[in-house]
């Protein structure tokens, strides 16, 4: 019989899929069903939100920032807002860092729910997705109860943070992490960590060392499940975190049940820093006294002409910002998060570039998964966390 | 920190002697600017030196100066996790001048200057597959440019006569406001306002006024 000859077959994989959490165009050159080439094709949720900024006050940039990984916008902001106030060079007072970290765990145990739930529905469970949403949504309630907004909170500002919390939420953040919380945690545990078939999926798949991690610019979660203890929060500490005692979680072979287990362990130290902060919350204000940045209160604008007018030149022209440039990067739920803000002098950036951890991630895709089944995609883009809201910006 | 910054600062002048046009620190951070012909070396030192290891490329982006030549900046953001620093390093070109593509010694360049391409139009030699990456396919222009306009120049909409999506130029149903909010007050020394021509002389007679008053 002659030989025939089999050519590689191309495969659209996107860019509406379910398990490409988001709109992510994947052009596959399969040899049967293994992985020959994976090019994956983004942008098509491109917003130009570096170019928006560029239009906008400093102020009116923040809510960009809970629009880029809309899955923690905490933490995002907080990039920005730690990056426009050294630039000013302005002291946060206590209460507002505390809030702030405070807030920022939430994001990360937001984050971290929905993508190991939606990573487990990527390979196969189901239930674990509908209990997370449930988590998920006792949380955006507390973010409602501070800023108003349940997911774009819009809550940090240069200086601060925009108002204080409401009384008893505090109360009710500790009864959730000490009563609600843990239960559900030991749940997932229970219905993925042992999990026989989660396990076939999951273990000796899209497998990153040490090394590779480094060339590829991995970062966060992803970068610890191959055995590097690197935390920005611990390395280079910024608001309170210096203050907080908590451990860094790492992997020992950088598969994607690593990433998992990095992530699962990593909510429980989330709660702990969120004990932390409600336990030692100081008083005071909430937000820098620097009345150039900080709009004054309602109650001070009735009673102040110098108020009114600081509160009218803040809200029409904005603060300027002096002339310099910083990179100033947090630890996101993702991985670095950092923003490269480039000041003129004026009351706009001159130039915000925004790194996104997922971008980083998401070009490893052909690396990690070359040689593996068809199937197997799925885990890997579920494991490394990918959003597009970053990665297109 | 910064007495180690310092150190490191001079230490990669003597090290990279002809590709260090200047190193400063600046916010406690480190900034190079290398000559855009040495990028490569610079880099491979960056990365490899035992008292560099910046094995992490965190960012590649860049930055627009119209005004100035060569107009665009592209900077370079490095971590060392060994050391727990980073540094920044910058350089200067234009549309067409060529930056020596660093993909080659990090895999996490390929993306980062993709994206730089697509933004600014800046070409990066021998960089493995330079095609556009976060804009439209087909898209003419570079929009992180300072004269590209913020609304763009096309938009885009579904046709239901032809079935599909096209593309028709921008059309604005109200003109695109941009502010200038340099403060007239602050910036009042350098202005002359109308009629302010005048002013020294009367300053004179007002002196000797007040003299007589005296």
């Amino acid at each position: 019989m002659a030989e025939t000859q089999i050519k590689n077959f191309n495969l659209n994989f996107g860019p509406q899929h379910p398990a490409a959490h988001g709109v992510l165009r994947l052009v596959l050159e399969m040899d049967g069903e293994v992985i020959e080439r994976a090019d994956p094709h983004i942008g098509l949720l491109h917003r130009g939100t570096e170019k928006l900024i560029e239009y906008k006050t400093y102020a009116q940039a923040v809510p960009y920032f809970d629009r880029l990984d809309y899955v923690a916008p905490q933490n995002q902001e907080h990039a920005f807002v730690l990056a426009a106030e050294k630039l000013l060079g302005i002291e946060v007072p206590k209460r507002g860092q505390y809030v702030r970290v405070l807030y920022c765990e939430i994001g990360r145990i937001l984050n971290h729910i929905l993508n190991i739930t939606a990573f487990a529905m990527d390979v196969g469970a189901m239930t674990p997705m509908l209990w997370g949403f449930e988590v998920r949504e006792r949380l955006m309630e507390f973010c409602e109860a501070a800023s108003g907004a349940r997911l774009h909170m819009n809550y940090f500002r240069v200086g601060g943070v925009a108002q204080d919390l409401p009384p008893r939420l505090l109360e009710d953040i500790d009864k959730w992490a000490k009563e609600e919380f843990p239960p559900f945690m030991d749940d997932l545990e229970s219905l993925l960590t042992e999990n026989r078939i989660f396990k076939q999926r999951t273990v000796d798949i899209g497998v990153i060392n040490a090394d590779q991690c480094c060339d590829w610019g991995f970062t966060g979660p992803n970068l610890r499940a191959s055995g590097v203890p690197w935390d920005l929060r611990k390395a280079q500490p910024y608001d309170a975190y210096a203050e907080m005692d908590f451990d860094i979680p790492i992997g020992k072979h950088g598969d994607c049940y690593d990433r998992y287990l990095v992530r699962m362990i990593e909510m429980r130290e989330s709660l702990k820093i969120i004990q932390q902060c409600l336990d030692n919350m100081p008083d005071g204000p909430i937000k820098s006294e620097n009345k150039k940045v900080s709009p004054p209160t309602r109650g001070e604008m009735k009673e102040s002409m110098e108020a009114l007018i600081h509160h009218f030149k803040l809200f029409t022209e904005g603060f300027h910002v002096p002339a310099g440039e910083t990179y100033t990067a947090v630890e996101a739920p993702k991985g670095e998060f950092g923003v490269y803000l480039v000041a003129d002098g004026s009351n706009r950036p001159y130039r915000c570039k925004i790194r996104a951890p997922g971008y980083a991630h998401l070009q490893a895709t052909e690396f990690l998964s070359k040689g593996h089944m068809l199937a197997d995609i799925c885990a890997n883009i579920g494991s490394v966390d990918v959003v597009f809201g970053e990665i297109d910006r | 920190m910064d007495q180690a910054l310092k150190e490191l600062s001079e230490d990669l002048r003597l090290r990279l002697e002809g590709a260090v046009i200047e190193a400063r620190i600046s916010l406690g951070e480190l900034i190079l600017e290398v000559q855009r012909d040495e990028i490569q070396r610079v880099m491979q030192t960056l990365r490899d030196d035992a008292n560099c290891l910046f094995r992490h490329l965190i960012d590649i982006c860049g930055v627009d100066y119209p005004d100035e030549s060569p107009r665009f900046e592209i900077v370079y953001n490095l971590l060392s996790l060994t050391h727990n620093t980073r540094i920044r390093v910058k350089l200067r070109t234009d549309e067409d001048m060529a930056v020596p593509s660093i993909a080659s010694i990090y895999s996490a360049a390929d993306w980062f200057e993709r994206e730089v391409w697509d933004m600014y139009g800046v070409f990066f030699s021998d960089h493995p597959d330079l095609r556009r990456i976060l804009t439209d396919y087909g898209f003419e222009g570079h929009p992180l440019r300072k004269d590209f306009p913020l609304t763009g120049y096309v938009e885009l909409r579904y046709d239901d006569e032809q079935k599909r999506v096209v593309y028709e130029p921008v059309k604005l149903t109200q003109e695109f406001r941009t502010f200038d909010f340099t403060s007239p007050w602050e910036g009042m020394e350098r202005v002359v306002l109308p009629g302010d021509e005048k002013a020294e002389a009367p300053e004179e007679d007002d002196a000797v006024d007040k003299a007589g008053a005296g």
